[in-house]
């Protein structure tokens, strides 16, 4: 083989299995500090630990959504948070059935030379950190890598960067019994088309399996969370059907099948959207060798947020709210979805930030 | 889409999924004049046109076979030689619904500074020989890239120059209507264990798709023609359900789902050999998006050679040797191979050459 089989090898191919299981996906509830303090600006919500807190516990105790999750990515501070009644939050979630995972990136960094594109920090130490994140109970990590469309973007240097990166990040991470979920996100910014978009995330998924082949890194153990192909941000929409037809197409084409699960960004999609286009992959009636689901931020928590603004005597609506959206999610991941979840117009906001840092 | 736009796209598309019908395989009958001398001067005939001719009409005559076939490799010669009747082969074959393919390598020269390693010409005035090849009736090509393992080997050289003379190569066929068959054959030879064969193997596919993707070749619309994993040639033999196991596993990590198929080369296995290895491959219940089927050169011609030594009073028993050689791949593309055909005169006979050469 020439993939690294350390001594986690069998772990991480359970564990990326299980979190691949159809009709489950991954909430992303790993806004670092910062990220999360621009979310409850929005709703009048002071940005202190125990209103973070008291967020993240309200989405982990909402009755009924754990079926929906395989995993939940954190950030770092809440891999070390409990419940109000003095529970761990990873022993929460592992017990039922939801696996804890953690972001581990530190950020994005201009690379100079370039128009304006990045690179992602966090390499330092990183196998330290994650023998303590494995211990702490984490056995998923997650790295975002980001790149956007131009004239001329993004260029060679910047795709080698990030898929390099992203491969380092890889192999470490499984050397230290986490399943690393790759993202290299192709932002949406911009007045291409959707066939502008297809060729570039071919081409960015091709250069990111070549770095994980050159790094050793072991696909069975690994998934996989890519941005839809989808218009630019400028550009006139698609139907969901146009979108599914394209991003299947191009998974296609650079996903290798041993890689279990291929679970979406959301990117800057309304609720509704996201779930839209991902109910219609799993229609799509064509050969897929990966299960098709979702890693959501924005698109599972937007309505959520809004219905709870900071108020306890809204938690179990807002609960309700987000277990709308897991179930639709859920469903979508079967192809079952029938639309329509939430009557609720924050559904069908956009949550597109144009130049969108987290 | 990074794949490039061609008049061909549909027809590139529908021949390649055509070629890999299950049931059906290709025959490697595109011996170079200096080749078939060898095999001809092994059972005693003269290297001359009319045998040349009267071999290959025994072929694609034989009662039963063609059904077997999707698709059968010429050499230039005997795309333009005629039946006894007069029927042009590429005629006949087309009719029982046998695409004509074409070998357009130039064969192998050493790569200065190597162990040994080489690398393949032939892409000079490709794009016109492609054009006249297809309308001779070729509709699809194949270019033989070939690496071996040692101490250092394959070098990083000689894995980029051979991908990238096959990524070359595959999109000047498709821009001329000849859907290209990729084959990075990593030699046999060698006392390497299975698994540094199955490591190689996937170094040199991923090397091999990003090639691919590099070129903008439209994957649908190619075939792979790899080795199967096995151990080196002097090392110990394994079950044909290793050789599966390891064979499809690599090709899992590396070969996107976009190829609809893959048709193994025989190297130098016995004709029983390859068929069974085939067929367990076929059995294997595991994710396999890309149909699995045969390539055979010398394995599914040796016993028929043999049978017909030269003579017209052999022609018949020699056609029920090939005939039995057909149906026992085309039962193996299907896993339902009993091991039960009639084995010829050398069917069970390595055909393993050290440092073979074409």
């Amino acid at each position: 083989m020439s993939a690294f089989v350390g001594k986690y090898a069998d772990e991480l191919i359970k564990t990326a299995k299980y979190i691949a299981t159809p009709g489950k996906g991954i909430l992303a509830a790993d806004e670092s500090t910062g990220t999360i303090g621009k979310r409850f600006a929005s709703i009048n919500v002071e940005n202190v630990e125990s209103n973070r807190q008291a967020l993240r516990e309200l989405l982990f105790t909402s009755p009924g959504a754990f079926p929906c999750l395989s995993g939940v990515i954190l950030f770092e501070e809440t891999l070390y948070q409990k419940t109000s009644d003095g529970k761990p939050f990873v022993d929460l979630l592992m017990e039922n059935g939801v696996i804890p995972g953690i972001k581990v990136d530190k950020g994005v960094v201009d690379l100079a030379g370039t128009n304006g594109e990045t690179t992602t920090q966090g390499l330092d130490s990183l196998g330290a950190r994650c023998q303590e994140y494995y211990k702490a109970g984490a056995r998923f990590a997650k790295w975002r890598a980001v790149l956007k469309i131009g004239a001329t973007e993004p260029s060679e240097l910047s795709i080698q960067e990030n898929a390099k990166g992203l491969a380092r990040y890889a192999i470490i991470c499984q050397e230290n019994g986490l399943v690393p979920i790759v993202e290299p996100e192709v932002l949406t910014d911009g007045s291409h088309d959707i066939k502008k978009c297809a060729a570039v995330t071919e081409t960015v998924l091709a250069a990111v399996y070549k770095a994980l082949n050159d790094h050793h890194v072991l696909l069975e153990g690994t998934l996989l969370k890519p941005n839809m192909v989808t218009p630019g941000s400028d550009s006139p929409k698609v139907a969901a059907e146009v979108i599914a037809e394209y991003t299947v197409t191009a998974l296609r084409r650079t996903v290798p099948p041993a890689v279990p699960g291929i679970v979406f960004l959301s990117g800057g999609q309304s609720e509704e959207e996201a779930t839209l286009n991902l109910n219609a992959m799993n229609k799509l009636d064509v050969l897929k060798p990966w299960t098709l689901t979702f890693s959501f931020g924005r698109a599972l928590q937007q309505s959520t947020l809004k219905a709870w603004a900071g108020k306890t005597e809204n938690v179990a609506k807002a609960q309700a709210t987000f277990l709308i959206r897991c179930k639709g999610n859920s469903d979508a991941t079967l192809g079952k979805y029938t639309g329509g979840a939430s009557g609720d117009s924050a559904a069908s906001e956009s949550l597109y930030e144009k130049g969108y840092k987290y | 889409m990074s794949c490039f736009t061609t008049k061909f796209a549909d027809e590139l598309i529908a021949n390649a999924a055509y070629i890999g019908t299950p049931g059906k395989g290709i025959l490697a009958a595109d011996e170079s004049t200096g080749t078939i001398g060898k095999r001809l001067a092994s059972i005693n005939v003269e290297n001359v046109e009319s045998n040349r001719r009267a071999l290959r009409e025994l072929l694609f005559t034989t009662p039963g076979a063609l059904p077997c076939l999707s698709g059968v490799i010429l050499f230039e010669e005997t795309l333009y030689q005629k039946s006894s009747n007069g029927t042009p082969f590429v005629d006949m074959l087309k009719s029982a619904g046998v695409l004509p393919g074409i070998k357009v390598d130039k064969g192998t020269v050493e790569l200065a500074g190597t162990n040994g390693e080489t690398t393949t010409q032939g892409l000079d005035g490709l794009g016109d020989r492609c054009k006249k090849y297809y309308e001779a009736g070729a509709r699809f090509a194949k270019w033989r890239a070939v690496l071996k393992i040692g101490e250092n080997e394959p070098s990083e050289l000689a894995i980029h120059e051979n991908a990238y003379g096959l990524a070359r190569y595959a999109v000047i066929c498709q821009e001329n209507g000849l859907v290209p068959i990729v084959e990075p054959e990593i030699l046999v030879d060698g006392s390497h264990d299975i698994h540094k064969c199955a490591a190689v193997t996937e170094r040199v596919l991923a090397a091999c798709y990003k090639a691919l993707s590099d070129h903008h070749v439209l994957l649908e619309g190619t075939l792979l023609k790899p080795n199967m994993v096995t151990p080196g040639s002097e090392s110990a033999k394994v079950a044909p359900e290793v050789i599966a196991e390891h064979t499809v596993r690599a090709l899992q990590r590396t070969v996107p789902a976009a190829v609809p198929a893959i048709v193994f080369l025989s190297g130098g296995q016995s004709e029983e050999e390859a068929t069974r290895n085939l067929n367990a491959m076929n059995q294997l219940k595991t994710k396999k998006p890309w149909s699995l089927s045969f390539s055979f050169g010398r394995a599914l011609q040796q016993s028929t050679l043999k049978t017909w030594g030269g003579k017209e009073e052999n022609v018949k028993k020699a056609q029920e040797a090939f005939l039995v050689r057909c149906k026992a791949n085309s039962e193996a593309t299907l896993g339902a191979y009993k091991g039960d055909a009639k084995l010829g005169e050398g069917a069970a006979e390595s055909l393993h050459v050290k440092d073979y050469k074409y």
